[in-house]
């Protein structure tokens, strides 16, 4: 077996699935629940949602939990004991029908978490993830992924990429060892194939901004009216933040009950009045404007600054879901 | 709608009022709340059935009382959160223009609170026969059964709070799930968390909820989290009768009578 390309039909699909389930893998995939279709644990290929251009809910609760416990402690007689859950086994984890932007996500995240502060939570998770993403056929006009370096076909972030084909098979493209392990270990469904027939599978998005010039112009305008414009209609909730598969800014909170308690991480939204609030009741970003200049500039400048990496993968979540029909599109082709 | 544009560019001329709070097609060709300024900028007024986003939610928003006075775009369910909010004094005559919008899409001018009051007299808030039909559903459940339903239901939640954002009547500037000296209701998204928040929120508006439905368009994730609160309607319509928004009586739930039929309140 080597790394490359490969064809997979459906069915095999469908035993592809129950392969890695039987191990023991737990199963992240896109299902309908109510009247969304969301990211969440699944059993059986059966109930992976067909048709979806992409789930309400980004994937990025398989490496960051939305609240998840930091250590716990106890006191007792012989002193204080810390239980601390990076020293337990993680399990291992399959995301299945990611899109290219959600796989994409993972790369500015991993920064997040595995730059200047190795955060072994994070990597632990990101370690048993293993991401089986299917490139995009449609895309709506809220798709900007090829304004920031990604694409419908874009491989970046995860393990195999598959593509449906004009044929009905899927090619499968191996980017990782993780990848080329899953072909071995399952090399009766996979077939070797080129990449013949991939492009004229793939959506056409069009691209909206170029980001090097949004991080240029991004340096002069901190101080600017169209930060209160654009987000006028902003209510300051958080769902654009706990919708977008990169943001993960979060708050700390102590759950204590008597002499044992639990420290826990919890997402947490720069759109929030609390979020900057200090103490002494001053609170450096006042309103909605300023809160989403920060959303702009961390994306847009202040993470491709540090890294080179955008913030944003051009998914449009944020735009889709907005309570107030704010779309990020609107303020990015302004600047 | 040529009335509704004549009319906010009129009153934005006379300097009447400085903003007009109403609905615009947005970028992506879908109705959102625009802030418009200028008589010209009137003509980006538009009203449609897709126009669903309560706007009476920005009347206490501190970003947009700095715009001066404003005239509000409002159909039937923005009208009933203003005569909530006037009830509640947090409007006063003469704080806003209100540009009404009556269910057949003409334009509504009112002299007072009072003319609306009225108005909403004539336009009750009924609970649509498929909710009542899942109500009862739910009430019907064993409580065990009843329990494990709202868990399910409520446990994608991951608490970005845009049921509270979206609400007209959650004007409070320090919310009750801000307040952490104690922390009140657990910040993490977890079972406890989730369920007190929701129980929460739909709690803090009983008797006051006017059915608009903010909460529930508002939610990224499609919870009917407007059950609780549609519920809680319907229990009230039935002990106190008539339910809406009103001025011109106490509220329903804030209020006492001495001469109560109930002897527990003596």
């Amino acid at each position: 077996m080597q790394t490359g390309n490969y064809s997979i039909n459906e069915p095999s699909m469908s035993k592809l699935f129950d392969n890695l389930a039987e191990k023991g893998k737990t199963m992240y995939a896109p299902k309908n629940r109510g009247e969304r279709i969301l990211f969440q644990k699944v059993e059986k290929f059966g109930e992976i949602a067909g048709d979806y251009l992409l789930t309400a809910n980004s994937a990025k609760e398989v490496v960051f939990p939305r609240y998840e416990k930091v250590f716990s402690y106890k006191k007792t007689q012989d002193g204080i004991l810390i239980n601390d859950p990076t020293g337990n086994p993680f399990s291992e984890v399959v995301l299945w029908g990611s899109r290219p932007c959600d796989a994409a996500a993972f790369i500015p995240m991993t920064n997040t978490f595995e730059k200047d502060y190795i955060d072994n939570l994070y990597v632990k998770r990101r370690k048993n993830l293993l991401v089986l993403s299917f490139s995009c056929n449609t895309c709506d006009e809220f798709c900007f992924c090829t304004s920031v370096n990604g694409g419908p076909g874009n491989t970046a972030g995860s393990d195999i990429l598959f593509t449906r084909l004009q044929t009905g098979d899927f090619l499968a493209e191996i980017i990782t060892e993780k990848g080329k392990k899953v072909v071995e270990e399952n090399s009766s469904l996979f077939e070797a194939s080129t990449a013949e027939g991939k492009e004229q599978s793939l959506a056409k998005v069009e691209p909206r901004f170029n980001q090097d010039e949004i991080q240029a112009k991004l340096q002069e305008l901190f101080e600017n009216p169209l930060w209160a414009e654009k987000s006028r209609a902003c209510l300051g909730c958080g769902t654009c933040a706990y919708i977008c598969p990169v943001c993960s800014c979060f708050d700390i909170q102590d759950e204590a009950h008597g002499s044992q308690g639990t420290r826990l991480r919890c997402w947490d939204s720069c759109g929030f009045s609390l979020f900057t609030l200090h103490t002494s009741g001053h609170n450096p970003r006042p309103d909605q404007g300023t809160r989403w200049r920060q959303r702009i500039l961390h994306k847009f400048r202040y993470m491709p600054d540090k890294s080179k990496i955008a913030g944003c993968v051009g998914c449009g979540r944020c735009s889709r879901s907005c309570p107030a029909g704010i779309n990020i599109l609107d303020t990015v082709t302004a600047l | 709608m040529n009335e509704l544009i004549k009319k906010a560019a009129s009153l934005l001329e006379a300097n009447e009022v400085q903003v007009v709070i109403g609905y615009g097609l947005g970028s992506a060709k879908r109705p959102q709340a625009i802030f418009v300024t200028t008589p010209a900028g009137c003509e980006q007024l538009m009203f449609d059935n897709r126009c669903i986003q309560n706007l009476a939610v920005y009347l206490t928003k501190q970003e947009i009382r700095k715009l001066g006075k404003p005239a509000i775009v409002a159909p039937l369910p923005v009208l009933r959160s203003i005569v909530q909010l006037v009830a509640e004094q947090q409007l006063t005559e003469g704080d806003l223009v209100v540009l009404g919008i009556d269910p057949d899409g003409k334009l509504l001018e009112f002299s007072s609170f009072k003319a609306i009051e009225s108005f909403l007299s004539d336009h009750k808030i009924v609970i649509e026969e498929k909710y009542l039909k899942k109500i009862e559903e739910i009430k019907n459940m064993p409580v065990g059964e009843r329990f494990a339903y709202w868990v399910e239901l409520l446990e994608p939640c991951f608490k970005c709070y845009a049921c509270r954002a979206a609400c007209p009547l959650c004007y409070c500037t320090r919310c009750t799930i801000e307040n952490n000296q104690p922390q009140w209701i657990p910040v993490a998204s977890h079972l406890q968390g989730n369920l007190e928040w929701h129980v929460m929120r739909a709690m803090h508006l009983a008797g006051r909820c006017t059915d608009c439905e903010a909460c529930y368009h508002a939610c990224p994730l499609g919870i009917p989290i407007h059950l609780l609160n549609k519920s809680l309607i319907q229990d009230l319509s039935e002990s106190f009768g008539d339910y809406g928004p009103k001025i011109s009586e106490p509220n329903m739930l804030s209020s006492f009578d001495p001469d109560d039929k109930e002897s527990f309140i003596r």
